[in-house]
């Protein structure tokens, strides 16, 4: 038995010595455990990075475009489940940071930005730099402050870092004024924060009840199908998944955000589903009689049509966060719960009422049969196409680096290409912007992860379009000696767009080619290619090759793997293919598109 | 479907805007909006009276609750909550209409706060009903200004 607790271990809070605001700041970033920030200076934020600099405990990574920061703090918080941080100065830096605090929002990321503010007596005055990014960011903020008293600094820095990281993860945004930054104070650092909406630091777990009810349901199904989402990944309940999906024998098809939740190369793993998933994924979750959805919601994506969605289940929803629930979809059990510890419990209660998996077999034999007959890869291999396929880079790829890479990705054609023929068995594997769909995001999320994760490769599988829209980070990643590594699959259009076009508009091209639209380029035209990423990169000291041959690919990409730097692979591929399988926006899975 | 929400938040900057925020982003009206600290002063209450979807408001309510500043919210359905407004009028009066303006505020327990020589103030509460009322009598008179509270409710 434990003995009685002595009042003084009850935490208390610390008085620190007088310092400057700014020194606060970066006080309390170093007793949050943050070890690195993305941070790009301007008049409002400069004392910060003064303070900073008077520091050795936090790297400061300077990018070249707040938004490359930003971005960079959203991969390094993917990559390791920690927070990430970056932060601007007012105005323009800030404004540059809200595609990153929007993506970080949807794709529910823990960040912190910290922006600089204009002196308080300037503010609402349109001073110089000046904007109200309180009030722009409200929408797309888990929480957000803006400081108005120095002393007020250490409570908030760590309110913000626990509203970040708990339950569901978000960002929150710490606007700073010059003077608060200035001002002097002795700070008083809580050991611990309490808020006043009881639900912040609640964890709500399901009870035995309802849980017992899942598994009732599940001894009772023919076709259950598992619906994992990033809330595994949030959670760290990848293993608890495992051991479930095992004990129940039922079939698990991920969102993207829960791509690495469940092996994709386990015997139960159908990938993962919606608009460009599995053919078989899509086939099962429609054709499911119990659809057990863990930590997702429901995106338009997933769904198409979201009456004809799962029409035929019964549909169980656990999620962490209650306003989830009947959102997109009507359920038929919500349960609102921390997962890992759902599935933990149910794991327990198998064991002790010793639950039998039900008879499945029939359904298990069809879904083997949907497997053989509609892989991703249905035209069995590359062989066909005498150029390099975007897929076909991507399987080199996952085959060179045995799977045990981390992958980024810009938004795209690429995007779904990374994500269908790259095999991802462990979570924070997958990075990209997902609910947001922001491109150029894989570069600089690469740079942050490589940050997070030094010793593991990290390759950006990137488009020409969105590559470009943050190639300045190749100048962040040179001088910091950050080996994050680029592979564009260099079709000269922006592929998605087009495949839509090619669909549904025609083949009309609005604004969709990258190059001169007098003289495309691609394989057949080398002349054309525009523009020349090879040069770019060594404008910016980094080592890139081109390739077009298929003879040359592998070696090519084993180059670009061994190379002890930041490294870009500019891989020549025709813009003639398409995405498949597809769900057309707003459809249903009998509306997919295989050929 | 008219709803009365009651939000109990801590009264700081900003917490109003959240609030409201989440109903104008998706395309919510509202109808009447009331702010102000309760007797903790570190907290307030909002009550946002809106029609809409109930499903969609139901949504709305479920963000609501997240809020870090946000300490409990209610929906009220009909009948929970005892709901009342105020209202100033200000009304066209001279000496041959005051008395019989005067008898109405009477009937309808309003009060005459100020007067001069062509108008009145007159102070009325009640739910909605008696307020609607009051005003369709007072109408025919000439309502110069008119300044209301909007909805305020407390559950019973």
């Amino acid at each position: 038995m434990k003995s009685s607790t002595s009042p003084t271990s009850f935490p208390q809070p610390e008085i620190g010595r007088e310092m400057k605001g700014a020194d606060v700041v970066v006080e309390c970033l170093v007793r949050e455990g943050v070890d690195v920030i993305f941070a790009y200076p301007g008049g409002a934020s400069q004392e910060l990075h003064q303070a900073l600099a008077r520091s050795d405990k936090v790297r400061v990574i300077l990018p070249r475009h707040e938004q490359g920061g930003s971005f960079a703090a959203e991969g390094y918080a993917r990559a390791t489940g920690r927070v990430g941080v970056c932060m601007a100065t007012s105005g323009p830096g800030a404004t540059n940071l809200v595609s990153a605090i929007a993506d970080a929002y949807m794709d529910s990321t823990p960040m912190v930005a910290i922006t600089g503010q204009v002196f308080q007596k300037y503010i609402g005055k349109s001073a110089f730099q000046e904007t109200d990014f309180f009030g722009m960011t409200l929408p797309i903020v888990k929480h957000s402050y803006l400081v108005l008293n120095a002393a007020d600094l250490p409570r908030i820095m760590k309110e913000a870092f626990v509203i970040a990281r708990t339950g569901r993860p978000g960002p929150v945004v710490i606007d700073i004024p010059k003077d608060v930054q200035q001002a002097k104070v002795t700070p008083v650092f809580p050991a611990t924060v309490e808020f006043a909406n009881p639900t912040i630091l609640h964890t709500p777990r399901a009870t035995d009840e309802q849980l017992n009810q899942v598994l009732a349901l599940i001894a009772e199904a023919k076709r259950p199908v598992i619906y994992a989402g990033g809330g595994i990944i949030s959670a760290e309940a990848h293993k608890e998944l495992t051991a479930f999906a095992e004990k129940t024998n039922i079939p698990v098809a991920t969102t993207l955000m829960g791509v690495g939740a469940f092996p994709e190369t386990h015997a139960l793993s159908m990938q993962w589903f919606g608009m460009h998933g599995t053919a078989y994924g899509n086939w099962a979750v429609d054709q499911s009689d119990l659809l057990l959805c863990l930590g997702a919601r429901f995106d338009d994506r997933i769904t198409g049509e979201v009456s004809k969605f799962a029409a035929g289940a019964k549909i169980v929803h656990l999620d962490i966060d209650a306003s989830e629930h009947n959102k997109n979809k009507r359920v038929h059990l919500p349960i609102q719960s921390e997962v890992k510890h759902a599935l933990g419990r149910m794991i327990e209660l198998i064991s002790a009422a010793r639950f039998s998996p039900p008879d499945t077999q029939a359904w298990h034999d069809q879904i083997a049969t949907w497997k053989r007959d509609q892989p991703f890869d249905s035209s069995a291999g590359f062989g066909h196409s005498p150029h390099i396929l975007p897929q076909e880079a991507v399987s080199t790829l996952y085959e060179l680096t045995k799977g045990d890479a981390i992958i980024t990705t810009g938004v795209g054609q690429h995007q779904m290409w990374a994500a269908q023929f790259y095999r991802f068995d462990e979570p924070r594997r997958y990075i990209s912007s997902l609910g947001l769909g922001a491109m150029g995001y894989g570069y600089p999320a690469a740079m942050g992860a490589k940050v997070a994760c030094p010793d593991k490769q990290v390759i950006d599988i990137d488009g020409d379009g969105s590559f470009v829209m943050n190639i300045q980070e190749l100048a962040t990643c040179h001088i910091e000696k950050i080996a994050a590594k680029a592979m564009i699959l260099n079709n000269q259009h922006l592929g998605m767009v087009v495949q839509w076009e090619d669909r549904f508009y025609g083949s009309i091209r609005g604004n969709t080619i990258l190059g001169d639209a007098t003289n495309v380029g691609g394989p057949d035209n080398l002349g054309g290619l525009y523009p020349d990423f090879v040069k770019i990169a060594e404008g910016f000291g980094v080592k890139g090759r081109r390739v077009h041959k298929k003879s040359e690919l592998k070696e090519a990409i084993q180059e670009m793997l061994d190379h002890d730097g930041p490294y870009v692979l500019d891989v020549i591929v025709p813009y003639t293919e398409h995405v498949l399988p597809m769900i057309p926006a707003g459809k249903t899975v009998k509306d997919m598109i295989l050929k | 479907m008219r709803h009365t929400i009651s939000v109990l938040v801590e009264n700081k900057f900003g917490v109003l805007a959240r609030v409201s925020g989440m109903f104008s982003g998706r395309g919510f009206n509202i109808d009447s909006l009331n702010v102000a600290p309760t007797h903790d002063p570190s907290l307030s209450r909002i009550t946002v009276v809106l029609k809409g979807d109930e499903s969609a408001l139901n949504l709305a309510v479920k963000q609501l609750v997240k809020l870090v500043n946000v300490v409990e919210v209610v929906d009220f359905k009909e009948g929970m909550a005892v709901v009342r407004e105020l209202v100033l009028l200000k009304v066209k009066a001279d000496t041959r209409t005051r008395s019989e303006i005067m008898q109405i505020c009477d009937i309808f327990r309003a009060k005459i706060v100020n007067v001069s020589t062509e108008s009145v103030i007159i102070e009325v509460t009640g739910d909605e009903g008696k307020v609607g009322a009051f005003i369709n009598l007072i109408e025919p008179f000439g309502i110069l200004e008119l300044a209301r509270t909007g909805q305020l409710a407390l559950k019973r």
